[in-house]
């Protein structure tokens, strides 16, 4: 017994695989954590489990074909997605002060609408995570009546498809403005339920705070945008720092933490939920009257009845569908304020109908890329209101 | 010291019967009705508190009986359910694991007085199955067996979430069994009793039930029973997002059904606990024990006036324990879950103190009242 150091009770770290396959993980990233007990000594993140190549498919498509696969990058908020699409092309073209103004308000409409039904989601999905099944339902019943109101503009829920290049598929269905305001009554009494139930609810702050955070030069750092970055205590939302659509001409506040923790992304979202719907009731108040598509024969098709009349019409048709809109030479970056952070598309043009190169800056990536750095040191427990409160969507993550 | 007045020496076949009638009826009553018809409360009870309609499909000829055939096509489904063994798993403790867990919570209800004593045909009918005079002692230390079911349940499943689990059961436990022994210190201090059958006579006066002299040590109690149960918000062991399903996760079939059934047996068991020392066991308020059987008598004769009333009395035990294990859904369906190290900053920092104060208060005021 020489060394009898060498002799001493050597405990390992337990190695665990978290996910893919995993119910926290949503099937799209895995985690490889280092535990000693229940802490996280160390942990990295996997992306890449829901990589369908979307970027690369937009090249072999017209411009206007990219729609139906933005629908699937946060497919919690579709319509979003088509609106940045559809302003980085138009930018593009040089026609983006051409969009009739209805149009804009209709958009910035329908983007509030998809930001509700975002934060429902994710919020919920974080209590049902957290054990609180009876929350997550009353905010999925909230979801489900907005996306009844998206599906009475657009036909579809999930995937909407609604936005097209200068302009939108359809107009407004007739008595919109009341039903949203019906949506708003019944979705503020789940929305205060859903506040009474959690939000000065011990277990859940005790859950909640403290858990997940990052400073605010972290989060600058780690590139966050969107709730998490104003929970760190950053004033930044697009919407407020280069306002595109119409949200130059509505009066909203944009809530910011202190702590950069899981309950200030909660009460962030949480307030948001409420300026959206301050947003969509000044929208529809001022909303004009108008066309919704742009008058460009070349950009926007003529209706159904001129194409089959119109001997113009129905070449522009022809030429729009299989050459695909043209757009000059040129690449721009377009960022929007998305429910989740900044979704900003870049896209390069070698002129001619298809793009040659359609970039997406998706917000939950920078997000995701944090998480180890948030969870280290903290519990097992802490990845799942941690991650929930980052809301990956692997539809946008890993395009 | 064990006494062994229980025992039937004196006329030896009724008290056999009278035994086994009492077994039947717990066991039919647990293993019968409460096991299966759980899953379905559970399921509509939920519904009912999330604005759903809940389980309505299975049906028979298009009969669906609110749903309760949903029972009948889960019992099917863990039957007929292949039992998959993980490669590498302790064959045998995993076949033992689930055993261990669901016993306990079947034999923990032995000493729960379910009605209190009746004279039938000069034979006193005493309902409990075994009025031992250690009662609760008894309780606790069954209770604690089920513990090993659940951690031997993670070890010998050899996945590393299950061991996570069977850590965080074993953990809990521990804890949550020493503040639970001291809440109720403070109920055998005032009834002075340990045994379930005592206790429950002493409370036949209403302002004499557990919940009005010992309302912290309830609310201690409460809490120490839901962890105890591992349910929400207390359900770290089984916490299906962080761990799947925790120490259950390489279970499938019948085996998993058995954990199923351990825990719903566990919230009768609880339940029919917290009747029994806080909320006055079988006894209707305001109406004493001898008083409901001299007026039932003075209705059908004395033997089946007798009858009678243990019918009610057994009745009002069971409602009472049905309204409870109401509540106990309620709080599982309304709390979000607490993480792993709360719960124990819980147990230790708060409950137990809690629990030293209760019976400290309690002893001055004995005292103060002797």
């Amino acid at each position: 017994m020489e060394n009898r150091h060498q002799l001493d009770l050597n405990t390992e770290l337990m190695v665990l695989n978290m996910g893919p396959s995993h119910p926290a993980t949503h099937g799209t990233v895995r985690f490889f954590i280092k535990l000693d007990g229940e802490k996280i000594i160390h942990m990295e993140t996997e992306i890449g489990y829901l990589h369908r190549a979307f970027e690369k498919h937009c090249e072999d498509g017209t411009w206007s074909k990219a729609f139906p696969y933005t629908d699937r990058l946060n497919y919690n908020s579709a319509p979003q997605n088509n609106v940045a699409y559809a302003l980085a092309v138009e930018k593009l073209m040089g026609m983006a002060d051409k969009v009739p103004a209805r149009t804009v308000y209709i958009r910035t409409i329908m983007c509030e609408l998809s930001r509700m039904a975002d934060h429902y989601t994710n919020l919920g999905a974080a209590t049902l995570e957290l054990g609180a099944l009876t929350a997550f339902l009353y905010f999925v019943e909230a979801r489900e009546l907005t996306w009844d109101l998206i599906e009475s503009v657009c036909g579809a829920r999930l995937t909407s498809n609604y936005v097209r290049i200068g302009g939108l598929a359809s107009d407004l269905p007739e008595g919109f403005a009341g039903k949203v305001k019906e949506v708003f009554a019944k979705n503020r009494v789940f929305w205060d339920e859903f506040d009474k139930l959690l939000t000065k609810n011990r277990i859940f702050l005790d859950r909640m705070r403290d858990t997940g955070a990052i400073s605010r030069d972290d989060a600058i750092a780690y590139a966050f945008t969107g709730p998490c970055l104003r929970a760190a205590g950053v004033e930044y939302d697009v919407r407020k720092a280069s306002p595109y659509l119409a949200y130059g001409n509505v009066d909203f506040d944009i809530p910011v933490g202190t702590t950069g923790d899981n309950f200030d992304r909660y009460l962030v979202r949480m307030e948001e939920i409420r300026q959206s719907e301050r947003i969509i009731e000044q929208c529809l108040a001022q909303m004009p009257s108008g066309p919704i598509n742009i008058n460009d024969a070349a950009v926007r098709n003529p209706s159904k009845e001129e194409v089959k009349s119109n001997m113009a019409s129905m070449i522009f048709h022809f030429k729009n569908t299989i050459e695909g809109i043209q757009v000059p030479k040129g690449e721009v970056y377009v960022p929007t304020e998305g429910s989740n952070g900044e979704v900003g598309f870049y896209l390069v043009s070698q002129g001619g109908g298809k793009p040659w190169k359609c970039r997406v800056r998706p917000p939950c990536f920078a997000l995701t890329q944090a998480m180890g750095h948030m969870c280290k040191g903290s519990f097992l427990a802490d990845i799942i209101p941690t991650f929930d409160m980052i809301n990956l969507i692997g539809g946008e993550c890993d395009r | 010291m064990f006494d062994y007045t229980y025992l039937p020496a004196p006329n030896l076949i009724p008290s056999i019967v009278e035994m086994m009638l009492k077994i039947v009826f717990i066991f039919s009553m647990n293993m019968g009705v409460f096991a299966p018809l759980l899953g379905w409360v559970e399921r509509k009870q939920s519904a009912l508190m999330q604005d759903r309609i809940g389980a309505n499909r299975a049906e028979i000829f298009g009969f669906t009986v609110f749903g309760l055939l949903h029972t009948v096509t889960d019992a099917i489904k863990l039957l007929t359910k292949e039992d998959f063994i993980p490669r590498g798993a302790d064959r045998p403790l995993h076949y033992l694991a689930p055993f261990i867990a669901v016993v306990p919570s079947l034999v923990a209800f032995a000493v729960i007085p379910f009605g209190g004593k009746y004279m039938l045909w000069g034979h006193e009918v005493n309902l409990v199955i075994a009025d031992l005079n250690v009662g609760m002692l008894y309780v606790f230390a069954v209770a604690s067996l089920a513990t090993y079911g659940a951690v031997i349940a993670g070890w010998a499943s050899n996945n590393s979430w299950s061991m996570l689990g069977s850590m965080r059961v074993g953990a809990q436990m521990l804890s949550y069994e020493v503040a639970m022994g001291l809440t109720l210190v403070g109920i055998f201090m005032v009834y002075g009793s340990l045994q379930l059958t005592t206790i429950g006579m002493a409370q036949e006066n209403f302002f004499h039930w557990g919940i009005f002299l010992q309302p912290l040590g309830f609310i201690l109690f409460i809490a120490c029973a839901l962890a105890e149960n591992k349910r929400t918000p207390f359900d770290m062991p089984e916490a299906e997002s962080e761990l799947i399903a925790g120490y259950f996760t390489e279970y499938s079939g019948l085996k998993f059904a058995m954990f199923w059934m351990a825990e719903f047996l566990e919230m009768v068991t609880i339940a029919a606990v917290l009747v029994a020392l806080f909320f006055g066991g079988w006894h209707i308020p305001f109406i004493t024990h001898q008083g409901l059987i001299a007026a039932m008598g003075y209705l059908f004769g004395a033997n089946f006036g007798a009858i009678a009333a243990m019918i009610i009395h057994v009745a009002v035990f069971w409602l009472k324990v049905v309204v409870w294990i109401m509540i106990l859904m309620l709080i599982r369906w309304s709390l979000p879950r607490f993480r792993f190290d709360q719960v124990m900053k819980l147990g230790w920092k708060i409950v137990l103190p809690l629990a030293l104060a209760n019976i400290f208060i309690t002893g001055l005021v004995l005292l103060a009242v002797r």
